[in-house]
This record gives C-alpha cells, structure tokens and sequence, in this order.
C-alpha cells in the first residue's frame, strides 16, 4: 500500500510517521501541504508537531492548506487518514472528527510513556488490536485535553467514537480521559499519542522485557492491510 | 546613545577627529578606544564603534581567555587529531564518526539572560547553539542541558527553574530535536547566576560539512530567517563584560533577545535543503553581535572582504539606527555566501519555505569590510580586526589567600558514624540530597522521542542517539562538571569533570573521541578568578591529552558573580564517544534476576568535597578525589568490548554520592532489586563502610553480568588489569536494596528519597510515575 | 486608518485551563476578591481609510471562519476603533 504523510511548515513527526510507514511493510510517500497531489496514495497520515508554530490555534492554519482540501474530499471517500498528535488538531480544525484540543490542565508539557485502552477496532487503524487490548504509547503534548460540549460527548461515547482512552493516569485533563476518536465511517482516526514512537525495538517505551522495546503503534500501522480480512 | 543626527559616515570621522564617541556606556576601554584609532587611523564612525564594541567584548573576543585557552591547540597530539575533521576556529567541531558520517556538538552558555529573563535566555540559549551546529551543514539530531541554579529552597531558585525548564522545552520540543540528557545541580554559589549551558549535535556526511569563510570575490552576502529588530541591542557586550549594579539595577540593561522556534524549525528545513542542493559557499549563523559578528567572521575567515548594503535588511522595527541594525541580536537568522549564478535558485529554496532574504551585498577581494547606510559609508575596517585580532589580555593572576586553608581543612580527620544505623540515616540524607536526585520534573517536559534514534536519555549515564540506521552506528554524549572539585582545586577540577563525563559516556559501551567544553567563571578582572581559570584550562588540557581527546570547540563565560562572589570555577564538560551498533549498549540498570554485580576499579578515602560532606557536615573541604588516566581509559576499553561481546547486561559509573547512589540508580532504573554485601570491598580497599558507601573514588563502574558470563567476564578484567570485585546479586524478588550489615531499603523508599526535592520545590511532578 | 476589533473567548460551557492558572497565580499573590478569570484573544484587522460596511461583514465571516474555532470559542464582540 500507498501511504502519504503530509508535511506542514512546523511539522516534526513526518520523518518518524514515514519511518512507521515502511517499518510496516508500506511504501511511504511525502506529500507537501502546498501542493493538490495525494499521489494516488491508499492512507495518509497526518503527523505530530507543531505546525505553523501553534499559532492562531493548534493545527487552525496547517487545517486551511491547499493539500487539506484534497484529503477532506479523499477521506469523505472513505480513503482511511491517521492524525497524530497535531495532526488530531488538524483534523478536528477540518471538521473530520468532533470536539477540539486545549492546553493540558497543568499548564506544562509532558512527555511520557503512556497506557491506553483500545476500545474500539472497527478502524482501519486498529482493525489489528484486540478490543479492550492494553498498549502503551509515547505522548508528548503541551496542548492534548481533549474537549467537548455535553452534546456532542453523549454522542461520541453513545455512537462508540471513542477509539483510545487513557489508562492508570489521565496526562492532560482530557474529558472522559479520552485519548482519541474515530469517525462514524472508522476510516478516519485522531488520536493525541504517537504510535510512529513505538514502532522499532530499541526506540520506543520501555517495557518489562527490555528497555525501549515497546512497539505497539506497528499495529496502527500494519492494520491498514487488514481490511476485509477480519471483518 | 542617541543616535547622530546625521549619519557619521567614515568621511565624516576622517574630518572629525575631535568628536567625542560614548565608547565607556559600550564596554569598550580607553586603551582599546585608542587601539581602534591607531586601527582604523582616524576615529571610528558610530557603526564602527558599534562593532568593535561587541565584536571585541568578552563574551564574543574570549580577550581574557585566548591566551589560556591556546593550550588545547599547542598540546593537542597527532593521536588526537584522528579523527578531527574540523577544530576549534569554526562555529562547531566536526569529528568522523567512521561510515562516512560526521558528526558535530557543541555547548555553549546564556547564563546571563537566564536569570533576567529565564524563559527566554535558556530559549534562546537552545536556539543559538542549534544555529551553530546547522551553519556547519549538519542536521541537528538532539539537544542536552547542563543547569545550575541557587539553593532548591530559595524562594528565587523557585522563579528561575520552572522558567529555565519550559524555555528549553517549548524551543526545543518545537524544533523537534529530542533531549537526550544533562544534568541538574543546585548551590547557593549560583544564587544570582544561574548557569544554562545548552548543547546540540548533529550529523552529516563528510562531503557536505561546511564553514563559514566567506570566499570568491562577486559572490553574495545573502541574510535570510527572522527579520531583524530591536532584540538584545548591547547584550552581548554589555552582559558578558559588566556586573549588575549593587541597587539591583543593573549597570547596563540588557534587552533579552525574544525566540521563535518555528522560524527556526523552518529555517532548518530551509538550510537544509539549500545545502542537499549545493547553494551554498559558506554560511554562518547570527548569534551575539548579529550582522557585525556574521560580516567580519565570514570575510576574516575567508581572507577576504565585502560590501553589505544595511539598508537592504529586512526590518521588524523601521525606528532603527543603523548602529541598532549592526548589534541587534535578533533571532533566527543566517547569513550566506552565495554564488551569483546559483542565487535564483537559492531564492526558490527560501521562497518555498517562505523564509524572509535579502541580498545584502558582495564578497570582494580587497580585505575590506565596507557598510554603507543610506548611500554613505559607515563601516571600513579591516575585518581581521574586529573578529581575529582582538585585544588578548594577559591578566593578573593570583593563587587565592584561602585556598591553603580550604585544601587543610579535610573531612577525613572527623569521626565517621559507622554503625549501622548510623549509616543508614547518613544513606537517606545522601540519597535525598537536592544534587542526587532524578531529573524526572524536568526531563517530562522534554521530548525525547521525536526523530525516532533516540537509543538513551536521561536517567542513562549517556544520551546515546543512532547516526544510521542500517549499520546501527551510533553516538553517545555525556555533559559533567562539580563546581565543589572546582573551589577545591581549579586544576583537578577540571580535570574529574573530563575524567566523568568520559566515562558516562564508557558506561554506555561507547568509545570516548572528543569533547567541547563551556568554562563558566567569575570575573577575569578579579585575579583569583584569573587564576581558577587558568588552572582549569591547564587540567583539562593536560586530561585531554592523557586521554587522547581533543577539544573540538566551546565556550567560555565569565563575569558569573553573585554580588561579589564569584561562582565556583565551574568547567563543564560534554564527552562524545562512538558505537558501531547502538543494539549493543549497556543500560544503566540491571533486569533480570540472580545477576552478579560486580564493582570495577578501587575505592579510598576521599570524601572530601562529597555530596557526603555537605548533606552530612555542609562541609566544603580538603581535596578532590584523584583520577588515573591510564586506568579511566582501560576501563573505557574493557566496557566497549564487553558490550560489544554482550558480556555485561548493565554498567553504570560511581561518581556524586559514590556506590550508595549507584546501586540506587541502578535498582531503579529497571525497578529490580540487589543484594550487596560490603564486607570484601572493605577488606580488600581497607576501608569503613562509609568509606565504601560514599566516597567519591574516580574510575569506578557497577556492573552486571550473567551467571554464564562470569569466568569469560572475569578474564577480560584480569586481562587489562582493571580491578573487579563482586560485590552482590541482583534479586528480583524483593523490591529492595539489601546491603549485609547495614540494613534494607525498600525500592519505594528509593524512589521517594531520590525523587521527591523537585516536586517539593518547584510543583506537582506531571503525568506520575513512568 | 481604522481598525476592526475582534475579540474570541472559550466557551463558557468549556475549560479554560489557562485562565485557572492565573488565577491560581493570582489567589497565591493573596488576591480573593477575583471570582474567576478567562482568557481570550483579541484581533486587530487594520484598513485604510474609515472603515466600511463590507469590511465588518467580511471580518465577522472572517472571525467565524478562521479567527475562532466554533467549537471551543465564541466571537463575543466585533466593533471598529478610529473610524
């Protein structure tokens, strides 16, 4: 499969996202904000960082780009999009998923190795975990709680959106502590950790077996070319 | 200074010779006024002045260090140049990391700006040692942080660390460059005078490493990144070169330089892609003294001259003087030299990543730095001048009159509490000591994943970052310094600072090949000060030389005072060192159960200047721990092969706090439990258990090995005479820390004695536990 | 030259972990008698002249569309200062 990972002015996961991509078994492909060419990719990812500085609002400029009205149409299609981190701000900015991000409700950026609960694979991202399944993903974000009028949470947790949830400590204030959503299609995920973090033995969370040997976020990764498969 | 109000053009000055220039209010001296004058001819214009005031103050003409500092370049050996591709002179060093990659580091300070304005000094602090490694036409890879703030319970400590620690992390976190590691260290001596010592490396292939000489006459002067304004005008001369006011006051106001670290991500972005396409002649980036300091560095270096336009800069602010324009520290901005033909091409890279550039002019040939503003000539100067041939001060030094005293008055000849109890009340005094403890407050806030090479961090005794990622191959850095040695012992000091960060960097598996260095001392007009550092100049040379590394470029601040009192002689230093495969490194914790631990190297008496001592007596005395070169570099040797032969399947080094806060760290780290026994190390060192436990004993490493390893691991020590004593067994199954005849810490009472004092002083620790 | 004024504050309804922060800042410097504190933002679109009808039409689609993110934030007030 073809999977593109979109690179904004500010950007900073791209390499590492790219990097998941072929760990994977994918080929990745670069796709650059200003351009209209999704390069007949089958996914795209839109990655973590800080683009555009932040400024205005997370991810507010980046969701406004030329390329962004490329894959709105695309993922209205049913082609699958990952937002990672920054790139979950964008796609809320863009309307693809419901609620929004504000700043951590302690005021300072976090950096840590964090446990979250599948809770739903009927993605195209998670169609490879277990249900309920444990994992623990590398967060980083001054900018992650999750937040939504009383409407639209009854509607996100009655419909099932709610992809991942944080598990043991809730890192940011999110609300519901959750951690990620998906769309009514489960084509289009956002989600605040980065699984491009955990995808290679020696880089990524620490776990019991050995130090940095966490690799949970390949599954995000490899379950794109489960599809039909297990369903 | 008001400016003129016409221009003081270079003709104007040449017909004015009576005109009195206000070159005290800038730092520059009378003798030095005169010495621009016989430079020059004629008085200088206000532009020139400008620049020589920032060019020729301390901070950025080193005038009262270079003549010590030449050292590291008449003692440096054929051996260590091996593997030096670029050394000190340029805006970072360059070592061969072997594959064809290259690999350049640097640490430098703000101090100063840190404690004004902590955010943005230690911001920006991050922001210009990045610029630094990029000008070299690498792609930074990580950043690291040595910091020293006053006592952890003074109220002002509580203002600076929380602003130091979120400026370091919201530029660096933007930039996306990983922090890897650092060090953390709290003493009143830097109660007005925090030290912010910022390090990036980064890495490249050896075809593609740049410099910044500026050559070929008719090739442009190209600036590009952040528009210039009004930001740190005078900082760099006037902070570096005066104290603060007793009034609080200070005697000069520094205007602390404001950062955006997405202009500078996007620079990066930028410079990069202008350097895979070949755009580029030279480069170098704006730091302290901005225009003037990228100008006369590029043609001076390049042996030749050139013509700038200051009109043609983008401006933030259009109220600015030309002399303003000159000194502005703005951030965020490179300046390159640019073939005529290629510039089209070099305008798209920038356009594309819509970064602001202007062509400010030409390299010419004529040796001649000339600057012209609204259609006069402001600035002639022969560039050498204002950034080669600085002033060098050879200034008075004197052995301090208190040194004696401090060096007889050891902590040997008390009593030592050796009863069990006692020692284990001594134990949770050290281990809760405000110097010992983890970094978990601040490292949280920091990335370390981004870029995804990220092989160790902080609490490992090394960052350890992968070069490429086929091979494996990999660097590890390590930044030490003890500013108690120091006051101790200038020499030696720097010296232990070496002889440590060398091996953290061994402890890891990694082979040690060069160092950069940032001395951080008081004032060079006060001849003590002069002498401490003069002294640690000679120690790190010396070390440098005894353990075959060269110094490949760094930094030095001085006028670190608290009132009067200079801060101890603090040399940090940052040891890089290689590994063929970064799969083979040594975590700094044990995993597995029914291990053997064994300690390598001696131990002696030598508390003096412990951590034992302060948290114990608040004692500061005596002499520092001595160190055996010879036995540090074996060492290193025996743990590269022994990672590279999977001998060992933990290593962490002994330094502040000695064994007892080793075996805690390495309990720790993987959350497995030891037990240790004492009884043969005493014996055989002929020591007492505080001895053991606390002593400060260089070339010593902890160690882990499988049952199955033993005899081969054993023979490998035997082998290169390094002194190897089993000293226990990891034990899984109680989460403890047993030491025989002593007593037994629970791993939860360790992790509170070692991680509580930050959240106590500075605020909820975020996001728990890992 | 005048300027159309724009100001978004977070919806009441919602978090405003920054304006909590200062407050917090604010009790700890022994000031009670603030009750609460939010934090917003405010835009300044400059234009030549004085300015017109169309402009304030255009700035408030603007305020909609970009300058406030409908989901979190609310524009609370558009008005022009120096016409």
């Amino acid at each position: 499969m073809r999977v593109g990972v979109v690179t904004f002015p500010g950007s900073l996961d791209d390499r590492d996202a790219l990097r998941a991509v072929r760990l994977a078994g994918h080929e990745p492909v670069a796709l650059w904000h200003q351009e209209h060419d999704l390069h007949s990719v089958d996914a795209i990812v839109l990655p973590g960082g800080f683009s555009y500085g932040d400024y205005l609002r997370c991810g507010a400029i980046a969701a406004r780009s030329p390329i962004m009205a490329d894959i709105i149409d695309a993922a209205n299609k049913g082609v699958p999009v990952l937002g990672i981190c920054n790139g979950f701000q964008i796609l809320m900015e863009a309307g693809l998923l419901p609620g929004g991000l504000i700043g951590n409700d302690h005021g300072q950026f976090i950096c840590r190795d964090q446990e979250l609960v599948v809770e739903n694979t009927d993605t195209r991202w998670t169609a490879g975990f277990q249900e309920n399944q444990h994992i623990v993903i590398p967060l980083k974000n001054g900018e992650g709680g999750y937040i939504a009028d009383e409407e639209t949470l009854k509607r996100v947790e009655g419909e099932g959106l709610v992809t991942f949830r944080y598990v043991g400590i809730n890192p940011n204030g999110s609300l519901h502590d959750i951690a990620g959503l998906r769309n009514d299609a489960g084509t289009v995920v956002g989600l605040m950790p980065h699984p491009e973090h955990a995808v290679e033995e020696g880089f990524g969370p620490d776990t019991d077996q050995a130090m940095r040997n966490g690799t949970d976020g390949l599954t995000f990764f490899t379950s794109l070319a489960l599809e039909g498969v297990l369903r | 200074m008001s400016a003129p109000r016409h221009i003081d053009s270079v003709e104007h000055a040449a017909a004015t010779p009576d005109v009195k220039l206000p070159y005290a209010e800038l730092g520059v001296t009378d003798s030095e006024y005169q010495e621009i004058i016989a430079l020059l001819g004629r008085r200088p214009t206000s532009g020139e002045l400008a620049m020589y005031s920032v060019m020729w103050s301390e901070h950025c003409s080193y005038k009262s260090s270079k003549v010590h500092l030449r050292q590291f370049g008449q003692k440096m050996t054929e051996s260590m140049k091996k593997n030096l591709m670029v050394g000190m002179g340029q805006n970072a060093g360059v070592v061969d990391v072997g594959e064809g990659w290259a690999v350049t580091f640097k640490i430098e300070s703000h101090n100063h700006p840190s404690y004004i304005e902590p955010f943005q000094g230690a911001a920006t602090g991050v922001g210009g040692i990045v610029r630094d490694i990029i000008s070299m036409g690498a792609r930074p890879i990580g950043v690291m942080d040595a910091l020293r703030f006053g006592a952890i319970d003074h109220p002002d400590t509580a203002r600076v660390v929380p602003g130091v620690v979120s400026g370091i992390s919201f530029y660096g976190n933007c930039l996306g460059l990983p922090n890897i590691g650092g060090e953390t260290w709290f003493d009143s001596s830097y109660q007005k005078n925090p030290l912010v010592n910022a390090l990036a490396v980064g890495v490249m292939r050896h075809e593609d490493i740049h410099l910044a000489n500026a050559q070929g006459a008719g090739n442009k002067v190209v600036l590009f990144g952040a528009r210039t304004g009004g930001d740190g005008i005078g900082g760099a001369s006037i902070l570096a070169s005066e104290t603060f006011g007793d009034d609080g006051r200070p005697a000069k106001r520094p205007a602390v330089q404001v950062g955006d670290p997405f202009a500078e991500k996007v620079l990066i972005e930028c410079c990069l892609e202008l350097f895979e396409k070949d755009l580029v002649e030279a480069i170098q980036d704006l730091g302290a003294a901005g225009i003037s300091c990228a100008t006369s560095e590029l043609a001076a270096n390049g042996d030749t001259g050139m013509v700038v336009e200051l009109d043609k800069v983008l401006l933030r602010d259009d109220t600015l003087t030309a002399e303003e324009i000159l000194m502005s520290e703005s951030q965020e901005r490179m300046m390159a030299i640019v073939k005529p033909e290629l510039l089209e091409k070099f305008l798209a890279v920038t356009g594309k990543w819509e970064v602001d550039t202007s062509v400010l002019g030409d390299v010419t040939d004529d040796g001649r730095l000339i600057i012209n503003w609204h259609g006069e000539t402001i600035v002639d100067v022969d560039p050498k001048t204002v950034a080669i041939d600085s002033p060098v001060y050879n200034r008075p030094m004197e052995r301090p009159s208190w040194l004696d005293a401090l060096q007889a008055d050891t902590i040997h000849t008390r009593d030592r509490d050796n009863t069990s109890a006692g020692v284990m009340d001594q134990i949770r005094s050290v281990l809760s000591h405000a110097n010992l403890q983890a970094a978990t407050w601040i490292t949280n806030q920091y990335d370390h994943y981004v870029l995804g090479n990220t092989a160790m961090a902080t609490p490992d005794d090394a960052g350890m970052l992968r070069v490429d990622e086929e091979s494996g191959l990999g660097v590890a850095i390590a930044t030490d310094a003890n500013g108690r040695y120091g006051q101790l012992d200038p020499r030696q000091g720097a010296a232990l600072a070496l002889a440590e960060s060398y091996r953290n960097v061994a402890s890891t598996g990694a082979t040690p090949v060069a160092i950069s260095d940032c001395l951080n001392y008081g004032s060079p007009e006060n001849p003590e000060v002069m002498w401490q550092f003069a002294e640690a100049v000679t120690g790190l040379a010396d070390a440098c030389v005894a353990l075959d590394v060269p110094v490949t470029g760094g930094n030095v601040s001085l006028y670190n005072q608290t009132g009067e009192t200079p801060i101890h002689p603090t040399p940090v230093v940052a040891t890089m060192g290689i590994i063929d495969d970064v799969a083979r490194r040594l975590p700094s914790g044990w995993q597995d159960d029914g291990e053997n631990i064994y300690l390598l190297g001696t131990t002696s008496l030598e508390l003096d200047g412990s951590i034992w001592a302060d948290a114990i007596h608040s004692h500061l005395g005596g002499i520092p721990p001595k160190v055996d070169f010879e036995h540090e570099k074996s060492l290193a040797e025996l743990l590269s092969s022994a990672a590279h032969e999977g001998l060992v399947t933990s290593a962490h080094d002994l330094s502040t706090g000695g064994l007892i806060q080793s075996l805690t760290e390495a309990c720790l780290r993987r959350h497995v439990g030891a037990r240790i026994w004492l009884s043969e190390l005493q014996e055989r060192d002929n020591i007492d258990s505080v001895t053991a436990l606390f002593s400060e004993s260089q070339g010593r490493v902890l160690v882990s090995v499988a049952r199955e390893d033993d005899v081969k691991f054993q023979g490998l020590c035997a082998g290169r005479g390094i002194p190897v004593l089993r000293v226990g067994v990891t034990d899984a199954t109680q989460s403890a820390l047993d030491i025989a005849d002593v007593g037994v810490l629970g791993l939860d009472e360790l992790h509170t004695l070692h991680e509580s004092r930050l959240p106590e002083a500075f605020g909820p620790l975020v996001g728990g536990r890992a | 030259m005048a300027t159309i004024i724009i100001e978004v504050m977070p919806k009441r309804e919602l978090l405003d972990p920054a304006g909590k922060a200062v407050h917090r800042a604010l009790l700890r410097d022994g000031i009670s008698d603030i009750n609460e504190v939010r934090i917003g933002k405010r835009f300044e679109l400059h234009v030549d002249g004085a300015a017109t009808d169309a402009q304030l039409q255009a700035a408030k689609k603007i305020a909609d569309d970009l300058l406030s993110n409908g989901v979190i934030e609310d524009v609370v007030d558009i008005r022009v200062e120096g016409n």
